[in-house]
């Protein structure tokens, strides 16, 4: 303890500013992402209810909305423009607010240094600037919507022209300018991060700890940052060139367009494709940025909460590797209606469909995971198995969206909308959510209350799919989307009752949230108290003091001997056993099956290339280390 | 105990660094790992509009023979030749030819439809210049790419002396440190003089980020963003050598016991002319 001593006297000194505010301490900074994540998300949630309740009922009028928008909603109904900007910022909130940010930032800063066994991030400072880029992005993007001109309003891809000329419509002027640079903070924000996770996780992992001995989250989590870390910078490029052409009169993205009242425009020579082409090649993988830490949270608290090893952990290493190297060469798929050359869309939905082996992979191993395993109904275990629910819907929908001839059909329909706020956004939500129950005690030193939790679980899950599902029939009969209402279009009527089931189910959704939000808060100072393992998990996060102390270990940071999934080893008493208990003969066993593996009981295998076969089905999928 | 286990194993087996570099030089591997993707997305972006325009040689083959009478052209290219006093060829006799902002050469190509609007120019006829001895504005000599190679040349040269300096490093040998980081500075501003001097050429010549008087005008657009944006990161380079060389005289790396510093710069350095190659082979060799 004398260790410990000497750290808490070293940062003894702390004000409330530097503990709180500017603090360089991971934990604390992983809470401030959470917490400006979680305010973020109430803010997008809450703009989709007010765009559902346009959807649903166009012709009524709800006071609340004129309350909360003022002039945005005169009468209590939505101006159309508002619409617009409300969608927009609803999916750059969700998408790059909670689902990046929220969600990596809070779990990378979080478990990378507790499961890897550093003290810290390698920089903390760069770490706390990461946060503070961070904040500054949301600020900015929050005051676009109070602009006189109102929020970028041509959706979150900001396409141009509409986002290139700043008087293509209301929203395409101040507000983009500021969504414009909210976004190029976000990347120094990401880029921040992104390159302390990766230095942490290669140089900072503590002795024993072994690349194929990381938990699942820190493999997660790493491959997203080096996506982030490669993506990212191509939105930046693309960010500028369309800077340039709001600002200083060049046309990298403009050709041969008439304005209304402007007549025709002198730009000559750009081409909006080019936009889509770099913006997708950040877009892609930004759906993987969100999806895979998601992934690695689950494949964590499945195998805890199951008491089970991961089923086919170099499976799961491989799988997603995999996705990470596919989310590069598939971004044409958002594109296919573009003009592009056939050949190439081709190409394009091969790429795209080859991930579907890769999300198999995760889905079955979570699957034989949980199979005749040992149960624990958690909460965090109910959100994961709720994201492996909502991966396989939203992953199948994928299948036919990935296709260019159905693309035809589908693109920009509500079955667009359904498949990705299943696949992604309801799924990462998912994966958010397990991720805050199950950490919960490791970032506050409390338990959240259990029946809020299932509660909360309930009413997401029916409300995620009651919203989410109807909206495949809407897209295959042809309804658009990000359409402000459909009275003047008479065919479209029959899914009038649809919008009002899907908006209802919508508020159920967010009074779910309430119920979250209650649970979160009121546990920071009421929860029960946990102790220093209350899931009996063998990582090394959960060898820590329940108190936060800077270095996060008192002493010695321990040393790992085995790998993370531990669970349900015959000949032991415990159903766990740590990554710190010393064991011998199984390490020496972990370099032996590197080197010569042991040769299959002829008796029991078929001979030849079957055994080989076999073996390797054994060694890629099997638990070879249960 | 169980540290005998782990001592045979990779250097993967965790407690230090696989790849043996400190976090600090890894993290500028990773950031310059990123940095190239944005540099990447730009000169894709270039390549995808410039060939989205016919080249100077198309333009020629579409021009009659009779507007072409007075330009070299030899099977499609336009070809003078080099050191050819473009002034004393294209300027109206009698006419006064010290004023810069006339640009002959400019006027009689647009006129024989060479550089046009819809053709992309050959970088050959638009990157001609050269600054004279003594007289600076004087630039009626037909150079193509002799100035830029010159640029291309001191930043090269600037990463020589940068080796040098980090090889000191090594050595722990703070004055060698100090004289080579001092000639890699003089190499970064002469790089950036240099720019800033093409960069007013093509200026006075007439060009902005909306207008081109060589050809489109996405042309000049281009020209200034990929420049520019190169031009940024040697700046900042610059300033990062300068910490380091104040720093260095301060004998802050000889408190410290090791020269990383020096390293970590030097790999910035080192990208940033890395990335000229490329900028230099996309925009101005083909």
């Amino acid at each position: 303890m004398s260790t410990a001593t000497a750290h808490a006297d070293h940062h003894l000194k702390e004000t409330f500013i530097s503990k709180y505010v500017f603090s360089m301490d991971h934990k604390m900074i992983s809470k401030q992402f959470l917490i400006t994540g979680i305010i973020m998300g109430v803010i997008g949630m809450g703009m989709s209810i007010a765009f559902r309740l346009q959807l649903a009922w166009p012709d009524t009028s709800f006071p609340i909305l004129e309350w909360l928008f003022g002039r945005w909603a005169p009468d209590g109904k939505l101006d159309p423009g508002f619409y617009m900007g409300l969608v927009t910022i609803h999916g750059t909130i969700m998408v790059f607010y909670v689902l990046t940010a929220g969600l990596s930032g809070t779990f990378a800063n979080l478990l990378i240094p507790l499961q890897c066994g550093a003290r810290d991030m390698a920089s903390p400072f760069m770490n706390m600037l990461s946060y503070w880029f961070f904040f500054l992005s949301s600020v900015v993007l929050l005051s676009s919507v109070f602009v006189e001109t109102g929020p970028a309003s041509g959706g979150w891809t900001i396409y141009p022209p509409l986002s290139a000329l700043p008087k293509a419509m209301a929203g395409s002027g101040a507000g983009m300018t500021l969504w414009l640079v909210a976004i190029i903070l976000f990347i120094a924000s990401s880029l921040l991060g992104g390159i302390n996770y990766i230095s942490t996780v290669l140089n900072m992992r503590t002795k024993g700890m072994t690349m194929t001995r990381l938990p699942l989250t820190i493999w997660a989590l790493f491959l997203t940052a080096v996506l982030g870390l490669l993506s990212f910078p191509v939105l930046l490029g693309g960010g500028l060139l369309l800077m340039f052409d709001r600002g200083f009169g060049t046309s990298f993205y403009l050709s041969d367009i008439w304005l209304n009242g402007a007549g025709a425009l002198e730009h000559t020579g750009g081409s909006p494709i080019l936009f889509q082409h770099l913006f997708w090649f950040l877009g892609h993988p930004e759906v993987y940025i969100i999806i895979m830490p998601a992934l690695g949270i689950t494949s964590e608290v499945i195998a805890v909460n199951a008491r089970k090893p991961i089923f086919g952990y170099t499976a799961m290493v491989i799988s997603l590797l995999g996705i990470a190297f596919l989310s590069f060469i598939v971004w044409g798929h958002h594109m296919f209606i573009t003009g592009m050359n056939p050949m190439l869309g081709t190409a394009f939905l091969i790429t795209t469909l080859i991930i579907a082996v890769p999300s198999a992979v995760k889905t079955f191993n979570y699957l034989a995971t949980l199979w005749r395993g040992n149960i624990r109904f958690t909460n965090g275990m109910m959100f994961a198995i709720g994201l492996v629910s909502m991966f396989i819907s939203g992953g199948l929908t994928g299948i036919f969206l990935g296709n260019a001839t159905l693309d035809i059909q589908l693109h920009d329909t509500y079955f667009v909308v359904a498949h990705f706020h299943i696949v992604m956004g309801s799924a990462a939500i998912f994966g958010m959510m397990a991720g805050i129950y199950h950490w919960y005690p490791k970032m506050f030193g409390r338990l959240m209350n259990k029946p809020l939790g299932y509660l909360h679980f309930w009413m997401t899950f029916i409300s995620a799919y009651l919203v989410f599902f109807p909206m495949h029939f809407m897209g295959l009969a042809g309804v658009p989307r990000r359409y402000y209402s459909f009275t003047l279009l008479p065919e479209y009527g029959v899914w009038m009752d649809v919008n009002v089931l899907i908006t209802s189910a919508a508020i159920l959704g967010g009074i779910a949230q309430l119920i979250f939000l209650y649970n979160f808060f009121s546990s920071i100072w009421f929860g029960k108290k946990s102790s220093e393992n209350p899931w009996q998990a063998t990582t090394l996060e959960w060898t820590t003091p329940v108190e936060h102390i800077h270095g996060n270990w008192p002493g010695e940071i321990p040393t790992v001997h085995r790998w993370a999934y531990d669970y349900s080893k015959p000949g032991y008493e415990e159903d766990f056993i740590m990554q710190t208990t010393p064991d011998d003969g199984q390490e020496e066993q972990l370099f032996e099956t590197e080197t010569s593996p042991s040769a299959p009981d002829k008796k029991d295998v078929p001979e030849g290339e079957t055994v080989m076969f076999w073996a390797l089905i054994k060694k890629w999928f099997g638990s070879a280390r249960a | 105990m169980a540290t005998h286990a782990i001592s045979k194993s990779s250097p993967w087996s965790g407690g230090k660094s696989p790849f043996k570099v400190s976090y600090g030089k890894l993290m500028m591997w990773v950031f310059l790992l990123s940095d190239a993707f944005t540099f990447s997305s730009l000169l894709i972006g270039y390549g995808a509009l410039r060939y989205s325009f016919p080249s100077t040689e198309e333009a020629i083959t579409e021009i009659s023979a009779e507007k072409l009478s007075d330009v070299p052209v030899t099977d499609g290219v336009v070809h003078f030749d080099v050191t050819e006093n473009l002034i004393e060829r294209y300027a109206p006799a009698g006419e006064h030819h010290g004023d810069h902002h006339t640009d002959y050469f400019i006027e009689k190509m647009q006129e024989t439809g060479i550089f046009s609007e819809t053709h992309w120019p050959s970088p050959d006829l638009v990157f001609n210049h050269f600054p004279g001895f003594g007289i600076f504005d004087f630039h009626g000599m037909h150079l193509p790419l002799f100035f830029v190679s010159l640029m291309t040349l001191i930043l090269i040269f600037s990463s020589v002396t940068m080796v040098l300096a980090v090889e000191a490093g090594q050595r722990k040998s703070k004055s060698e440190v100090s004289k080579w980081m001092l000639w890699t500075i003089l190499g970064g501003f002469a790089f950036l003089s240099c720019q800033a001097w093409e960069w007013t050429q093509f200026i006075q010549a007439g060009a902005t980020p909306w207008v081109n008087p060589y050809g489109p005008a996405t042309f000049a657009a281009l020209f200034f963003l990929v420049t520019g944006f190169h031009g940024f990161h040697v700046f900042s380079g610059v300033v990062l050598n300068v910490i380091i060389y104040i720093n260095n005289l301060k004998g802050t790396y000889d408190d410290r016991g090791h020269y990383e510093m020096v390293e970590k710069v030097g790999l910035y350095w080192h990208f940033v002319d890395l990335v000229w190659v490329f900028v230099f082979t996309f925009f101005y060799l083909i």
